[in-house]
């Protein structure tokens, strides 16, 4: 039921105390206001933390072979363990759809050249999926692939880094890159956003590497990613198990802390996720104290209202006016006061962020943001907050009796 | 068309309580003037309050126009006081952010009456009392003469049976209330029912009938010759 008459009577009434709506729409508008500056404050700390784990699947885990430190099985201490292009079959074999993508790595240093430029960069053997645990983006031509792996291709795959410092202005694709002395065809240009050092790398089939320096099936070691649906708490039993599994495969005492190493980001990313949830509840309870204490102004500045207008609503009764429709004016002003306010606040807030966010990008708090949903949200909130600030007051305004109201005194 | 029977009321003081009215016997006929007599504490303005439905006796009954007065809930009070009744106060009461003529209108707002035909209807009443020019006029812009007659307007507005004034002229100067009351005795001269409550012997000599409190009980209740208003003016 749409009433104009009531809104004009709403609005009338709020034109005519200008000054008295806009101080009680003051301290709503101060408290959205501090509410998102907060919140887009913790948005942005959560950004910057999710930057500095990187584009790189937050689900990966990588596994180093080292040296025994324990002796075990009749097997000496110092012992060396070395990784085969075997173990990776093994691992796809024990853990099927548990591992998402799995590569073996190799990594050497290289000296590179093109024409008369050089530079030392380091050299990464790879399968085809390590595209997808690394996160890299082809730029340009295409990334490795399986036919490489298999015919053992002469082909190199150059970070966007290594294109600008040897080619210069020169596509890079279909040239020759000379690597410690054999050609090498570059088939595609990468970028990764974590940035230069990660872009000054090359990338080559894993078989290709393995044949030109030694000839061997050895691997340095294996990078994998476990399937994004388990939960974190799954994904360490999983990282666990593949510990306690190739422990068992080499010969490891189990309580062999160097032998084998598993670095699983399923730790990081349950101390951040830990973290940033206990951001949210501290910015939600400022948020909803400042609210609070938005709601109790807005009520006391309603009480006063009601009082002023004791024999106002004592004519209007008078007059005929139902509780019912005194009601409805003491508790929609008080909604429109909170929302026009809120809004008002809310506006602000996102427009000083805005203006913030090159100034707060020094103190790690990137891209700090007020969500769709957040406004929306705020909006619904804000009615009810209305409400609940209008409700005593009307009830108040209501339960006037017209004869207390109209003594002259 | 007003019937009042055996009506007390009292008011707590503390622990103990006033019996402002102690049995009043009141019947008014359509058409009559009245006014309401006595000093302050007589119970007159108790009196209007309860005729007006802004007050409950404890004891007694009320008949309206045939309707029993009795037990109303807030919601059928305020349907009751715009149908039946029409306010005239001593300090006008007029809502002071509203324009003359949105104040007029006021009371066919809570009929529900659509804003065009109100502000129309409230328009004529104001023409009535001679006021059409003011009509965009706030309260503060008007003088105390003029507001009272926005107020009489305002009370006319509904077309109410009764017509209930608090001391019209309290407030106003001699001159003035002289032509308030010659316009009240216009409308008594229609055919509308007037009480009002006064202690101002002139202004009851202008009535048609006197009805005199004195600590709650009528003493004294008589029929008096009325004197035109007009002949101040």
């Amino acid at each position: 039921m749409f009433d104009l008459d009531l809104w004009r009577e709403i609005f009338q009434s709020i034109n005519m105390n200008r000054t008295r709506s806009l101080l009680s729409g003051f301290t709503v508008a101060f408290a959205i206001l501090l509410f998102a500056i907060l919140f887009g404050i913790a948005n942005g700390l959560q950004n910057t933390f999710q930057e500095a784990f990187g584009t790189d699947a937050n689900n990966s885990i990588i596994i180093y072979p080292g040296r025994t430190t324990k002796a075990n099985k009749g097997l000496q201490v110092g012992r060396r363990i070395q990784f085969k292009n075997e173990d990776r079959e093994f691992i796809k074999d024990t853990y099927g759809d548990k591992v998402q993508f799995i590569t073996s790595k190799v990594n050497k240093s290289v000296t590179a050249s093109f024409k008369g430029e050089k530079n030392d960069y380091q050299l990464r053997g790879i399968y085809p999926e390590f595209m997808f645990i690394e996160n890299n983006v082809v730029k340009e031509g295409r990334y490795i692939n399986q036919n490489d792996i298999n015919n053992k291709a002469k082909v190199v795959v150059i970070g966007k880094k290594v294109e600008e410092e040897l080619f210069f202005k020169e596509t890079a694709i279909g040239k020759y890159i000379n690597l410690s002395g054999i050609q090498y065809k570059v088939v595609g240009v990468f970028t990764d956003d974590e940035g230069d050092s990660e872009e000054s790398i090359i990338y080559i089939p894993i078989s290709t590497i393995q044949r030109v320096y030694g000839n061997n099936d050895l691997v340095d070691f294996m990078h994998l990613t476990f399937n994004p649906e388990m939960s974190s708490a799954q994904a360490l039993a999983f990282g666990m198990s593949l510990e306690n599994k190739l422990k068992e495969r080499f010969d490891v005492a189990s309580s062999d802390q160097r032998a084998i190493r598993i670095r699983n980001m399923a730790q990081g990313t349950q101390k951040v996720d830990m973290m940033t949830a206990s951001l949210s509840v501290i910015i939600l309870v400022i948020g909803f104290g400042t609210l609070i204490a938005g709601i109790v102004g807005i009520s006391n500045i309603m009480i006063f209202i009601v009082k002023e207008r004791t024999k106002e609503i004592g004519i209007r009764k008078a007059l005929g006016a139902s509780p019912r429709s005194i009601v409805s004016i003491i508790l929609i002003e008080s909604i429109i006061i909170t929302a026009i306010a809120g809004y008002v606040g809310l506006l602000v807030g996102m427009g000083v962020l805005e203006l913030a966010t090159p100034v707060l990008k020094d103190y790690f708090i990137k891209d700090p943001g007020v969500s769709n949903s957040l406004v929306a949200g705020a909006t619904i909130t804000l009615i009810i907050a209305g409400a609940i600030a209008g409700y005593l007051p009307a009830k108040k305004a209501s339960q006037i009796k017209p004869i207390v109201a109209l003594r002259d005194d | 068309m007003l019937e009042i029977r055996q009506l007390h009321k009292s008011y707590p003081i503390g622990d103990s309580s006033l019996h402002v009215l102690k049995g009043i016997d009141l019947s008014v006929k359509e058409g009559e003037m009245v006014a309401i007599m006595g000093s302050s504490g007589s119970g007159k303005s108790t009196l209007l309050n309860i005729i007006g439905m802004l007050d409950e006796a404890d004891q007694g009954d009320y008949i309206l126009d045939g309707l029993p007065i009795k037990n109303l809930t807030e919601k059928k009070a305020a349907i009751y006081r715009n149908k039946f009744l029409g306010f005239i106060f001593q300090s006008f009461n007029l809502i002071n952010y509203k324009s003359a003529l949105e104040n007029v209108a006021l009371p066919l707002y809570y009929q529900g009456m659509k804003r065009k035909e109100r502000l129309e209807l409230a328009m004529f009443h104001l023409e009535k009392v001679g006021l059409a020019d003011w009509a965009k006029h706030l309260p503060k812009e008007l003088s105390g003469g003029q507001k009272q007659r926005v107020a009489i307007a305002r009370a006319l507005a509904a077309d109410p049976k009764l017509l209930l004034a608090d001391e019209p002229t309290g407030a106003l100067d001699t001159k003035t209330s002289h032509e308030i009351m010659e316009f009240i005795q216009h409308l008594n001269d229609e055919g509308k029912t007037i009480l009002m409550v006064t202690h101002e012997e002139d202004i009851a000599a202008m009535c048609k009938r006197n009805v005199r409190l004195r600590d709650g009980i009528i003493i004294e209740d008589k029929m008096v010759e009325q004197v035109r208003a007009q002949l101040y003016v």
